[in-house]
């Protein structure tokens, strides 16, 4: 009976009542932390277009860090693909076969689109410092200061005019970027949502207004993680300045919660744009009560119930929107306000890609999903806790090393 | 310097473009259109015949299946199954499919009233139903699965990434991993057996001839003469994937 163990979703899967026999979670973790981490990408990316594009000058500091961000987040949202797929080694094909009529497919194009944008944005905006760079580190000895040259001669490409006319052009070019940026992010997105919607053979993802949903949620995810990553950093700058009397007024600031409140505006407006889809979709569902409703009425008002209405309802939207429009913000209260809005929305793709198995296609029965803690094969860890872990802690080591050749974080004043 | 950097940059750029633009030129063409051109048009359409009224669930079209197309025997998956439905007086429908109904069934259903009075009671066969709109080839990212010019839906082992998708779109739940070659498997027809003029392992299994394939191209086969003058019907209907599996017998519980 060994080979029970390799067919893939029986090792986290339990059925009630009637499933047919092929039925299993075959769609788990990863496949949550997928439109979890493009979201964040896509929400990142807006965030730092409000200013490039709309000019909304005071989120300047926040959104030269969001754009960086998202480049630290950008390889990160193909991991969770690769963890898992069956054949992870054919994970270009799609690249090489482009396949039309699949969601899926468009993935390659529209991601390269996507890295290309933020990639030659961050360019435009960071040139100015690289010839800055490369001028102060040209006559500087040490190994470590001539590698460094080195690194920064190559991401200038060769382009060294910073005249006041030049760097004009950058601005321009920036301004043009982000501007394309934003309807290509929210296509990013808004397809990985057209994944989920189109399956007409499953319930409760078929529905045209899941692409506008995942893309809200998505905005609100990105705005939210920058907030929460900007008052993490500026704060343990904070602390450790403290500590030092080399300390710059500029690192004693820590976090403004000027920038934070002006920010959460933002994240407010998506955030009820996002609930009023959610709620215009479950309310339709129930008013049309197609044939399977019933069993998603049972999904949802019972054995999901606390998953969606007290953990992603309440707990993640309702609280944290309390929490950031009651009067005199303050960064604490922010904190957890943030905290609460990103678990939130990691529950809303959670009850979309797990919920929409949660159920058999006979409509006669149940599926429990067991997310496996402790891995005692690789499939357990790609698809358990700690496959998923590696997957949110990913971003944050990449931005580190990323941050470490184009500081964001520094003001700009 | 730099404005010869420039020109050779747009060069190089233009030149990329003008280079990639011949193929982008061409038409795309959907597989049935290259079918189209490149082969004849097939005179056959494999369907399948299920008379539910003559199925007693001794599962040993599932037994069969298993050892002709090498699925694990144990493994609780399997390209075809057998679904027993029992309906009592108090208007309950008791569904089940032990091992796939491989080892056929014995005892009641367990959550059914052993005291209940059963008012009708049948078994029926699953298998993919080789639609003419298969849901599954449509999503899939890179072709590895496709409709063969007589209809079947074939999954190429050898390209398969192991997505999954093709799993979460089929209505039926037909399609599984394999355990042991890790892509995406599915009921064939035994195309290996009925391209040569057999019949499936499941049709030649069937002691009581529940289960039949035929030509539905040839007005002359059996099978297609019971479809067309027959009362047949098709499962899920609604999702517009154009089942061939076609059914006598059916039951409104049927799911």
């Amino acid at each position: 009976m060994t080979e029970q163990l390799f067919v893939h979703g029986a090792e986290w899967t339990v059925k009630e009542l009637f499933c047919y026999p092929n039925e299993f979670i075959y769609w788990s973790i990863q496949i949550v932390m997928y439109p979890y981490m493009t979201g964040l990408v896509a929400g990142a990316f807006v965030l730092s277009s409000l200013y490039h594009v709309f000019g909304q000058n005071d989120i300047k500091d926040m959104a030269r860090f969001s754009l960086v961000f998202s480049l630290a987040l950008l390889p990160v949202a193909t991991m969770p693909l690769l963890m898992h797929l069956q054949q992870p080694l054919r994970a270009m094909e799609p690249l090489f076969t482009p396949h039309f009529t699949s969601a899926i497919a468009a993935f390659g194009i529209v991601f390269s689109t996507y890295a290309f944008i933020v990639l030659s944005e961050i360019w435009f905006v960071y040139r100015k410092y690289f010839v800055e760079q490369v001028a102060a580190l040209k006559d500087q000895a040490g190994i470590g200061n001539a590698i460094k040259c080195r690194l920064y001669r190559i991401l200038t490409i060769g382009a060294y005019d910073i005249s006041d006319e030049a760097v004009a052009k950058d601005h321009r070019a920036v301004k043009i970027l982000a501007g394309i940026g934003i309807p290509v992010a929210c296509f990013l997105h808004g397809y990985a949502g057209f994944i989920f919607g189109s399956v007409k053979a499953n319930a409760l993802w078929m529905s045209p207004l899941m692409p506008v949903i995942f893309i809200m949620s998505a905005v609100v995810s990105g705005i939210a993680l920058c907030m929460l990553t900007y008052i993490i950093i500026m704060e343990w700058q904070k602390f450790w300045a403290g500590r030092k009397s080399s300390a710059t007024a500029e690192q004693i600031a820590g976090a403004e919660i000027d920038m934070i409140t002006k920010t959460s505006k933002y994240l407010l407006g998506f955030l009820i744009a996002a609930i009023t889809l959610e709620l215009l979709d479950l309310i339709f569902r129930g008013y049309t009560a197609m044939k399977s409703w019933d069993i998603l009425r049972s999904v949802m008002y019972g054995k999901d119930f606390l998953n969606i209405f007290v953990l992603q309802y309440g707990l993640g939207n309702l609280v944290p929107f309390i929490l950031l429009l009651m009067p005199r913000l303050t960064i604490r209260r922010a904190f957890v306000a943030l905290c609460l809005v990103l678990f939130g929305v990691f529950m809303m793709r959670w009850n979309v890609v797990i919920g929409g198995q949660a159920f058999s296609l006979s409509f006669a029965g149940y599926m429990h999903y067991h997310l496996p803690i402790i891995p005692h094969n690789l499939e357990t860890y790609k698809e358990g806790l700690f496959g998923a872990l590696t997957v949110a802690a990913t971003p944050f080591v990449l931005f580190w090393a990323i941050n470490k050749v184009v500081p964001s974080l520094k003001s700009t004043n | 310097m730099s404005c010869s950097r420039r020109n050779f940059l747009k060069t190089a750029l233009s030149g990329s473009i003008a280079a990639s633009l011949p193929l982008t030129m061409f038409r795309f063409l959907s597989p049935a259109q290259v079918q189209a051109a490149t082969e004849s048009k097939s005179d056959t359409r494999w369907g399948f015949l299920v008379d539910t009224t003559k199925c007693v669930g001794c599962g040993f079209c599932v037994k069969a299946c298993k050892l002709e197309n090498e699925v694990p025997y144990d493994a609780p998956v399997t390209r075809t199954w057998v679904e027993r439905y029992v309906v009592t007086k108090d208007g309950k429908t008791h569904i089940d499919s032990p091992k796939g109904g491989r080892d056929g069934f014995v005892a009641r259903h367990e959550d059914e009233d052993p005291n209940a009075e059963i008012t009708k009671a049948f078994f029926v066969p699953k298998l993919c139903n080789q639609c003419e709109n298969p849901a599954c080839v449509q999503v899939c990212p890179v072709g590895a699965t496709f409709q063969t010019g007589d209809g079947v839906v074939l999954v190429d082992r050898t390209w398969c990434i192991g997505c999954g998708y093709c799993v979460m779109a089929c209505p039926y739940g037909v399609r599984f991993f394999h355990p042991e070659h890790k892509v995406a498997e599915k009921c064939t027809f035994c195309y290996h057996r009925i391209s040569k003029g057999m019949k499936t392992a499941c049709v030649q299994a069937c002691p009581f001839g529940a289960r039949e394939i035929g030509n539905l191209k040839d007005p002359n086969d059996p099978v297609t003469k019971t479809i067309m003058t027959e009362r047949v019907a098709v499962l899920k209907d609604e999702y517009g994937t154009k089942p061939q599996v076609f059914y006598i017998g059916l039951d409104t519980n049927v799911r």
